[in-house]
């Protein structure tokens, strides 16, 4: 039995530049609890219902996150728009699901670059977010924003991909597939990448179901659960199967991520062949009645609008649960028994965005 | 060996290319036509109905009917573009450019040459309307 | 083309004293607790309770309607994790859960003003 201390750890600190603070109880360098306080960046996003209506709510939902915000935007909207009862065009939907699957492969690039800066590779961090910026410059090509994209209306979306720029954007995907490859085969055969994710961290199936785990973090512990499965925007009308792995450790998280990304780009092929001409928004007439709950998948996991409207322009409530509030408490669990210097690089295998679970 | 000298390659092309960052001030940066910078307005055709002053999610935008004004304030502006989509006049654009930064936060005013009078509706045949006084 | 599960979301509306009862159906049929809302509309506490099933991507929600003065009591018995969303409804809402099993008294959020998500007057 060694000798039991409580070490403060964060909201700042060198390697994570999210806001949270755990007190972490250690024996000697082993933690054996983790006590967690959030609260540092409360916006109150979701008390504007009040002052904004129901059209102006969506910019303000987009600027819940920088990294997920088109996501944001169009869960929001495919909520007020399953009340309202409004059949987006096949076009529209196929709009959404290109940027969907852009945002994903800009965030999970992202993280895997936060990763590789978590365990001191940091050639492989500015590998990772090199390619990242090809993205964001599609991102500024198709809808004029880098990071808020302004582009879901409720009803459709507010701006088209002409066929140049599909060119453009499957050359892209094309060069950058090949380098995916590259980097994939460093994250997961590197000897030194090894050692640092291995047995790290370890979830069984069952704790990840029993502390209500979501995303790639529940997938890498073998839950089979993707909310693009349930075929919002026109994930319907595309072939994919959701990526697991049985492992559970932090290396089968990164491996799941990684898979992801050429996943992504295969959806947004797809998407592109599959797509037609015709209209890519419908106006929306009168105001919404109802309540929705509405789940979309996340590049982080699932996230939840629920959305309540009272037959005015003001919404009753509108609530947004991020995937990070879901995954938390998984987290508290895989740091239990792990060493204190893996601390920071477990918190980074839930790809935590506490800026937005706070709103 | 494949354990370890995986990123080499990688590394050492990155040593004889050429970096891929752009030497910005030297060579300005080109945004694409889309993006989103600010807002810029054909004041002659606004009819000052204020209908993006009612729509500003960040409530940047001031109009005075009276006196034919269009403000505004740069710095609470958020690109998004909800203006612009509500313009009756599609007088409002959003254009590449991004605000510069400033010591202070300052507004934009835009004064038309002359105030806008609406149309006057087509005359219509005056009817005498009698009031009567019930009691 | 990939399958597509998408079965309509269930409301059940609840009485109050009947939470812990619901909940702990809901957990023996191994369902995840998704997320845990309340809202305040026309006098009265809406709280809601969604479950998830994780395999056929079924979405129960439970409803319960109180008053401003009753107390409810916690569901973290049956599951640990909810204490994050209970903890946000007391301090946004300031609704009564008695018994939460990590109790942040008001302090999970940072924030000067009490309940600041009710309409004021209330």
């Amino acid at each position: 039995m060694g000798k039991t201390s409580i070490i403060p750890f964060g909201p700042q600190h060198p390697v994570l530049p999210e806001p949270i603070h755990l007190d972490l109880v250690i024996e000697d360098e082993k933690v054996i609890e983790a006590i967690p306080s959030i609260g540092f960046v409360h916006r109150g996003l979701e008390s504007l219902v009040d002052k904004k209506d129901f059209n102006e709510m969506t910019y303000v939902v987009e600027r819940t996150c920088g990294i997920c915000s088109f996501m944001h935007g169009m869960g929001y909207c495919e909520s007020v728009e399953h009340i309202m009862d409004i059949e987006v065009p096949l076009r529209g939907r196929f709009l959404r699901t290109i940027w969907c699957e852009m945002s994903r492969l800009h965030s999970h690039l992202l993280w895997l670059g936060l990763l590789a800066d978590g365990f001191g590779f940091e050639s492989l961090f500015y590998e990772c977010w090199r390619m990242r910026e090809k993205i964001l410059d599609l991102f500024e090509m198709t809808t004029g924003g880098r990071c808020i994209f302004s582009v879901n209306k409720i009803g459709g979306v507010l701006k088209d991909i002409e066929d140049d720029m599909i060119k453009t954007i499957l050359r892209v995907l094309n060069d950058m597939e090949k380098e995916i490859n590259t980097i994939k085969k460093t994250f997961l055969l590197d000897y030194t990448v090894e050692s640092r994710l291995k047995g790290v961290g370890y979830l069984s199936k069952q704790r990840a179901h029993d502390l209500g785990c979501a995303g790639p973090f529940a997938r890498a512990s073998g839950i089979r659960m993707d909310m693009r499965k349930r075929g919002y925007a026109a994930y319907a009308e595309i072939d994919f199967e959701p990526i697991t792995s049985d492992i559970g450790d932090s290396y089968a998280r990164c491996q799941c991520r990684i898979e992801e990304l050429t996943q992504s780009i295969d959806i947004i092929r797809q998407a592109a062949a599959k797509m037609t001409q015709g209209e890519i928004a419908v106006m929306a007439k009168g105001n919404p009645k109802g309540e929705y709950f509405m789940r979309v998948e996340q590049p982080r996991g699932e996230a939840i609008y629920y959305v309540k409207a009272n037959g005015t322009k003001f919404l009753d409530r509108m609530r947004v649960r991020t995937p990070t509030f879901a995954n938390l408490p998984g987290m508290l669990e895989a740091i239990k028994g792990a060493q204190l210097a893996d601390v920071p690089l477990l918190i980074l295998t839930i790809d935590p965005c506490i800026s937005c679970t706070e709103r | 060996m494949a354990k370890i000298m995986n990123f080499t390659g990688t590394m050492l092309r990155n040593l004889f290319s050429k970096p891929v960052t752009k030497n910005y001030p030297a060579q300005p940066a080109v945004y694409p036509e889309r993006s989103r910078g600010h807002v810029e307005i054909d004041i002659e055709n606004c009819i000052t109905c204020g209908i993006c002053k009612m729509s500003c999610p960040s409530g940047a935008i001031q109009v005075d009917k009276v006196a034919g004004t269009w403000t505004i304030n740069r710095f609470d502006c958020v690109q998004c573009g909800y203006c612009a989509v509500k313009c009756p006049k599609k007088c409002l654009s959003i254009v590449p450019g991004y605000q510069e930064p400033m010591e202070l936060k300052t507004e934009d005013v835009y004064t038309r040459s002359e105030p806008y009078k609406p149309p006057k509706p087509a005359a219509k045949p005056i009817v005498k309307t009698e009031t009567k006084q019930e009691g | 083309m990939s399958e597509v599960i998408c079965p309509d979301n269930v409301l059940i509306e609840i009485e109050a004293d009947r939470i812990l009862d619901t909940v702990m159906e809901m957990k023996n049929k191994g369902l995840r607790l998704s997320q845990a809302c309340a809202a305040y509309i026309n006098d009265k506490y809406e709280l809601s309770y969604s479950f998830a099933n994780e395999d056929t991507y079924e979405y129960t929600t439970l409803r319960v309607f109180i008053d401003k003065e009753t107390k409810v009591c916690s569901i973290t018995e049956f599951y640990p994790y909810a204490f994050l969303y209970e903890n946000e409804m007391k301090e946004l809402f300031g609704v009564n859960i008695e018994m939460i099993n990590f109790d942040y008294h008001n302090k999970l959020y940072r924030i000067q003003t009490e309940t600041p998500f009710l309409k004021k007057g209330v």
